[in-house]
């Protein structure tokens, strides 16, 4: 990234004329389209040459921060590494140009490659069936609702309407919930951090359809009354739903299907390195135990994200069992490390073990009046991405640290000094840190003034 | 050691020593023992490049390259070769949502650009940062009617709809505890005559009709936003996007939500996915729209800089009483379309869309002539999408043109089969095509 704004819109670079494409020549008869359905004029589309377009997104890439710019501590995000081989694969030309209605015949190496994946997906999360559809993680809760609903109307007990969602959950899932048409109903922390099974047990009873789960939770802390949860919400005729948001620390340690999840769902975009793409295609593939996968809905008409479910493929291939069950460990170790180099100056609201994240509740020295957001701000300046901030809910100041395995200790080290830096900025020169960024394209941007009077588009005639 | 993991034994034990630790496993103490993992896991070893790279051939050959007449809702667009070299920066790709503005203006400015762009091809006033794919931007229009129109449950799905969207929509409305009414075709085409009927039922939120339809047949729909409106129900238009190049647009017919597929903008068939849905809207509905979007605003120095925004619909602060549980987007595929429709402008997009529409009819007439085929529907408007019907053996002929490597078609029934023409398709190739019929 560099500090100089490319700040004009493609629009404003399109001069009447210019082209910046080139067909063959048309060698068929003219068919005129009916008048009455063809639209009236063309679309004002920019009219630029080929070098311009190819400028003014190189410029604009440069500024945007990537996992190749530098280091990206987003909580519960697990900004990985993105391999270039699993980018290669995507762009294989033996897999790209296959349309998805192409007989079954000639499509057998994609099936075969669709296939070996969703095996090696049930093996790491020890479910018995998978679907690649989901095009992302809200997505793919949504679709392991809809089998949870699907199989509790199989059985006709329609009274089950109630999701039991912890109240440090991820916002989409009660939203997905929601769209599920499903009740939601929020379930105490205790103040480890944990689910509050006392509260639990109050909210338990015939109409509960399940319970989703985050483990380690978005505190970055394990559950570690899983097994008396399960038990707890597996009686009362409930099932198990895990998010798989937080799946990074557990490989190599547990699998979902042993802790006696039911159903869960995968971000390969977080937990199998695949590109998050400035939001995405990321791919949100959906497991359950095997007698339920009778109860999978058609989500999407084909094979989901295929081109992102290559790339978490080759990243499997590339691991091997060898590697896969360091993934987790190493990304406690480098989270547990920043934790144990910062709490000395970082309010650490919940001591104790945590696992690949934990969460800061600000500056331990509050009087200076530097805020999360003022942290995340200057962390900008240094080069380095900022935490997930103000979540999890249940704290003021909560900045959520998620380093990932791939980071080096020199790397570490390097974000550890600049936090402490900052540190020391709130207390020496507060203002400094105050109006961040100071070494960014833009300074710190008016949310307020986007939201009340929305310029969504950019107009005509300008 | 391996490539992704930079720690060295050294670096372990500084670091355990910091911790105040002995080893990583006393980081995994608070996991119980009976759900701990005690084998390896049944997957392949570690593979090197070389070996990836080995299977992926392997796997590659197993596959078979045909020149596509295909198209139900995928087509065999040209691709420019500008657009993948861009979307493969680094910075595009391994950067997250744009949630910090300041060193996010790249993604920010292109989905700004997109949503115009959306915006300015269906003739809505605005649009989404784009969604999942065109079947759940349908599901999702239709959940948005609901959401936007008092005391409703209905939706009204033409019968001119692609089943596999339609299957896509009767799954969401299913849990969502919408009923789903439907308009059937005559001819091929929606026949509206019982659409007032229909409305008057009470508590229909829209009516979702596809342009060009299921059939490729291009459908007239005077009078129909009007009838919708004047029941205060929502007209949703589904249409391929690149087909708005020429055709009239869901703006210009009324549409209150604009939906559909965004593939046919420069994205290859990739076997389905990832493709890009997109959902633009008028002003008056801007508030109930769901998924990501973008708004420009200013810096602290007044400089003009882009933001997401209306957040207060979303997730992460409604948590279940969001109007979508949407939290993310095709992002690069936004990016992927936005320089297509930057290379091609307002010319290209309709010269590559005419040259389609110019071969699909070429293509037919050619089937025609060969007297073995007649129109499925006769007298409909098409574009680059057609049905005919075969007088033999249709599975066989489909077989005999995937031996000789060609893809003839989508079959929608024992005897008929839609055939789709894109610019990227010869005249000797639809040539070769028809010779192939006996």
């Amino acid at each position: 990234m560099n500090n100089k704004l490319y700040d004009r819109l493609i629009f404003e670079l399109s001069s009447p004329g210019r082209v910046g494409y080139h067909l063959p020549k048309n060698q068929f008869p003219h068919h005129e389209l009916r008048k009455d359905v063809s639209r009236t004029k063309a679309p004002a589309l920019p009219e630029c040459d080929e070098m311009t377009v190819v400028r003014h997104y190189t410029n604009h890439s440069g500024n945007n921060f990537g996992v190749d710019n530098g280091l990206y501590p987003l909580g519960s995000c697990t900004m990985k590494y993105n391999p270039k081989i699993n980018e290669e694969a995507a762009n294989h030309p033996a897999f790209v140009n296959l349309h998805p209605l192409q007989p079954a015949s000639t499509v057998a190496g994609a099936q075969a490659l669709a296939d070996e994946l969703k095996k090696m997906l049930c093996e790491i999360t020890g479910m018995g069936a998978v679907t690649l559809k989901p095009c992302a993680g809200a997505h793919g809760e949504l679709t392991g609702l809809m089998i949870i609903r699907g199989y509790h109307e199989s059985r006709g007990d329609f009274k089950r309407t109630k999701v039991l969602v912890p109240d440090s959950a991820h916002g989409t899932n009660p939203a997905s919930a929601a769209v599920c048409g499903l009740d939601v109903v929020e379930v105490k922390s205790k103040e480890d951090g944990t689910v509050d099974v006392d509260d639990l047990a109050t909210k338990l009873d015939d109409t509960v359809a399940a319970m989703m789960m985050t483990n380690p939770n978005t505190l970055g802390i394990f559950e570690h009354n899983i097994t008396k949860i399960v038990e707890m919400v597996h009686k009362c005729g409930g099932l198990m739903y895990y998010d798989g948001a937080n799946l990074n620390p557990l490989l190599g340690v547990c699998r979902p299907g042993d802790m006696g999840f039911d159903v869960i769902h995968l971000n390969l975009h977080k937990t199998f390195s695949t590109p998050h793409g400035g939001g995405g295609p990321g791919s949100g593939p959906v497991g359950c135990r095997k007698e339920l996968e009778s109860f999978f809905p058609t989500v999407n008409p084909y094979q989901g994200n295929f081109l992102v479910e290559m790339r978490a493929w080759a990243y499997i291939l590339s691991l091997g069992y060898e590697y896969i069950k360091k993934v987790g460990p190493t990304a406690t170790l480098n989270a547990s490390y920043i934790k144990a180099k910062l709490q000395d100056v970082y309010e650490l609201p919940i001591k104790g073990l945590s696992k690949h994240e934990f969460v800061f509740n600000g500056l331990t020295d509050k009087s200076t009046g530097v805020t999360t957001m003022d942290v995340a701000k200057r962390l900008l300046d240094y080069g380095y991405h900022a935490p997930t901030i103000y979540f999890p809910l249940l704290f003021h100041e909560s900045m959520m640290i998620e380093p990932t395995e791939s980071e080096s200790l020199e790397s570490i080290d390097g974000f550890v000094a600049v936090l402490r830096k900052i540190a020391e900025e709130a207390k020496t020169d507060p203002e400094l840190v105050k109006t961040a960024p100071h070494n960014a394209p833009i300074s710190r941007v008016d949310d307020v003034l986007a939201a009340k009077n929305p310029v969504l588009t950019y107009p005509e005639n300008p | 050691m391996h490539p992704f993991f930079p720690q060295t034994s050294d670096d372990i034990k500084h670091m355990l020593d910091v911790i105040g630790i002995e080893s990583v496993d006393d980081l995994y103490k608070d996991v119980p023992d009976n759900v701990r993992l005690k084998k390896d896991y049944d997957l392949p070893s570690s593979q090197s490049e070389i070996e990836i790279r080995r299977k992926l051939a392997e796997f590659g050959k197993l596959n078979k390259q045909l020149v596509c007449f295909a198209g139900a809702g995928a087509y065999d667009h040209y691709t420019p070769a500008v657009i993948p070299q861009i979307v493969e920066r680094s910075e595009f790709l391994t950067s997250y949502t744009p949630y910090q503005a300041e060193i996010s203006q790249g993604t920010l400015h292109y989905i700004f650009e997109y949503q115009t762009m959306m915006a300015r091809l269906t003739g809505m006033d605005i649009s989404n940062a784009n969604m999942y794919d065109g079947s759940t931007a349908t599901a999702e229009a239709a959940l948005m009617a609901v959401a936007s129109t008092k005391k409703t449950n209905k939706v009204i799905l033409s019968d001119g709809i692609d089943p596999k969207v339609k299957e896509v929509v009767k799954t969401y409305a299913h849990f969502h505890g919408l009923e789903l009414l439907s308009l059937p075709t005559v001819n091929g085409a929606t026949d509206f005559s019982a659409l007032d009927e229909t409305l008057a039922q009470g508590g229909v939120a829209g009516l979702i009709v596809q342009q060009p339809n299921r059939y490729g047949i291009v459908e007239d729909y005077t009078g129909v936003a009007d009838r919708c409106h004047a029941a205060k129900a929502l007209l949703i238009i589904n249409s391929v996007a690149a087909d708005l190049s020429m055709l009239k647009t869901p703006g210009e017919w009324g549409a209150d939500i604009a939906v559909g597929e965004g593939q046919s903008l420069g994205i290859p068939l990739s076997w389905g996915g990832p493709y890009i849905g997109y959902m633009c809207t008028t002003e008056k509905h801007m508030r109930k729209m769901p998924g990501r979007i973008v708004g420009q605003t200013v810096d602290q120095d007044g400089k003009r800089a882009f933001v997401l925004t209306l957040q207060a619909r979303e997730q992460h602060i409604r948590r279940q009483r969001a109007t979508s549980n949407i939290c993310s987007n095709q992002g690069l595929m936004a990016l992927w379309v936005t320089i297509y429709m930057s290379l091609m402008g307002p010319q290209g997009l309709k010269e590559a869309t005419q040259m389609g529409c110019d071969g699909a009819h070429y293509l037919h007439d050619q089937l025609i002539a060969t007297g073995h085929f007649c129109d499925a529907f006769p007298g409909q408007e098409f574009l680059n999408e057609f049905c005919v019907k075969y007088d033999g053996d249709l599975a066989a002929l489909q077989e005999k043109w995937v031996e000789n490597g060609f893809m003839g078609g989508v079959a929608i029934s024992d005897d008929t089969v839609m055939f789709a023409v894109t610019e990227q398709r010869t005249k000797e190739e639809i040539d070769q095509l028809v010779a192939l019929i006996s």
